[in-house]
């Protein structure tokens, strides 16, 4: 059965050629330390479940004093002109080529659900997203007669302007781990359900609202806020003491959570990552123009929850 | 309470720009001590859940193909094909891209569009092409807000689409937490309720993407 293995073995293999053309690429000063740094990546990908738990720690130290000791950029970008003239040249079928990956996702997640003992039904997607890139590979070098390490050299300069900011959203996760086994949760639910006015139903709510967007804000993910404010104020108070409808008390107060997302550098996937990925010269530009959004999206939700819940 | 210090941490850290992959680990290292945790035992827990978290990076793959299209011309033929597209300004471009991107997450379909794939080689410079025509030139604080605008626009139509979804991760949370408390409800039941949201981050995104295309446009005017 085709699982997720099967795709950090791509990944790896992606990363370790990420670091051997890196390598070679005499343009960058740094060119061994940020080559380290992704054939570290490609050893998580292929061998992180035999380096055991501690093994994955030391792992995960040395991808960061490699990434605080600062990673270089490879160059080998192809000229505008050159550029200019093959889109010329090879026309809309670059589009045709750019859309395979979304389309095989798309028909992969709905196929592979089917097909329940040929693919890990869990993740379809994601699986399915790896066989899109791969035929996009295939049939973007076959038609534009290109080497196969023409989109591997590409693949990593983009790569390096990415830089350690690639691993920021997997090393926020795990510093969840470590907050969930520390507690941090119920330390914060402590103090939020002592700040609460008393006897305010209005109070209550935008105590609810405000709190899931600020915890989020903190912990960069709305899942570790959730039960924490629910577990302070929402159950408690919204749903026991004044009778809400816990349908709509914790799915819009969930969703004022996700507010707290657009504002949060914490949130790096989201926020981060594609100011480094769009090469913007303000890290937080995403992130400046989503709080016009999200702050009335967020006074939104507080009110429906309000107007919706208690009738 | 003491455990609190690692999102001190976190905050003084990020506001004083140190590398945030030190800051994470600083603020794991804080947080482990403050709760009594032995030094091996910490790294052993950040490394088990750094291996668990490893899908998150998968993402990345998609780059060579990205970057052989670009190679190749995709963002210039990208520029070429909305310059010739009428009335297709940046604001109605991201609009549309918002209300698809909706519609494919509340169908559960999250991972077929984002940063890497859709945005990076084809939303950003489609809209930066639009901008560019409806502005005449765009300076770099305008060329770098459209790109912005273009990831901002993702990351809405994602979080307020996702929810409708029966299936999503954060209904099947909200369900199995309620269970705890003794409180029963179907996801569908949930998920219906993420609708006034969806509808509204629609309406405010909306109406700020008309008021970009306005700025733009009347950048144009000498």
């Amino acid at each position: 059965m085709i699982t997720l293995h099967w795709v950090y073995a791509l990944a790896g293999a992606i990363f370790a050629a990420f670091a051997i053309l890196g390598v070679a690429d005499k343009s960058n000063k740094r060119a061994r330390r940020t080559a380290a740094f992704w054939a570290l990546l490609a050893l998580s990908m292929w061998a992180g479940d035999a380096l055991g738990d501690l093994g994955n720690g030391v792992l995960v130290l040395g991808l960061v004093g490699l990434a605080a000791s600062g990673l270089g950029r490879g160059s080998g970008a192809v000229a505008d002109a050159v550029r200019q003239e093959r889109a010329g040249r090879f026309g809309n079928g670059l589009f045709a080529i750019a859309l395979v990956i979304p389309v095989t996702a798309l028909v992969g997640t709905l196929l592979f659900k089917e097909m329940p003992g040929w693919v890990d039904g869990k993740q379809a997607t994601l699986i399915a997203l790896a066989l899109g890139v791969l035929i996009a590979l295939v049939m973007g070098c076959l038609w534009l007669r290109a080497s196969p390490v023409v989109p591997l050299q590409q693949g990593r300069r983009l790569m390096d302007q990415v830089g350690w900011a690639a691993i920021l959203p997997q090393m926020l996760a795990s510093l969840g781990a470590v907050f969930a086994l520390a507690g941090v949760g119920d330390a914060v639910g402590g103090l939020v359900s002592q700040a609460i006015p008393q006897g305010s139903l209005l109070g209550a709510v935008i105590a609810y609202g405000l709190g899931m967007a600020l915890f989020t804000i903190v912990m960069g993910n709305a899942f570790a806020a959730f039960p924490v404010m629910t577990a302070a104020i929402g159950v408690p108070l919204l749903i026991r003491t004044y009778h809400g409808d816990p349908a709509i008390v914790c799915a819009i107060g969930m969703l004022a959570g996700f507010c707290g997302t657009l504002l949060t550098p914490m949130a790096a996937n989201f926020n981060l990552v594609p100011a480094a990925l769009l090469e913007l010269k303000d890290k937080h530009g995403v992130i400046r123009q989503q709080v016009g959004t999200a702050l009335p999206l967020l006074a939104v939700n507080i009110a429906l929850i309000y107007w919706l819940a208690f009738p | 309470m003491w455990v609190l210090l690692g999102i001190a941490v976190i905050v003084a850290g990020f506001v004083l720009r140190f590398n945030p992959l030190l800051v994470i680990l600083a603020s794991a290292v804080v947080t482990g001590i403050a709760a009594g945790l032995d030094p091996v035992v910490l790294l052993a827990a950040f490394g088990k859940a750094f291996n668990e978290a490893r899908y998150v990076s998968i993402i990345w793959i998609v780059l060579p193909v990205v970057g052989l299209l670009e190679a190749f011309g995709l963002q210039e033929r990208a520029r070429g094909l909305i310059g010739r597209m009428r009335g297709a300004t940046v604001g109605r471009f991201l609009t549309g891209y918002l209300l698809v991107r909706q519609g494919l997450a509340a169908v559960g379909l999250t991972s077929v569009a984002g940063h890497a794939q859709t945005v990076r080689p084809l939303v950003a410079p489609i809209a930066e092409a639009a901008a560019e025509r409806q502005a005449g030139d765009l300076d770099d604080a305008e060329r770098e807000k459209v790109k912005a605008m273009a990831a901002a626009t993702d990351n809405v139509g994602l979080f307020f689409g996702e929810d409708i979804f029966l299936a999503i991760g954060s209904i099947l949370l909200i369900k199995g937490l309620l269970e705890q408390y003794g409180i029963n409800l179907e996801p569908l039941q949930l998920s219906v309720w993420a609708i006034p949201t969806a509808i509204a981050a629609l309406l405010i995104h909306g109406f700020r993407l008309w008021r970009l295309d306005r700025r733009l446009n009347r950048a144009d005017r000498p």
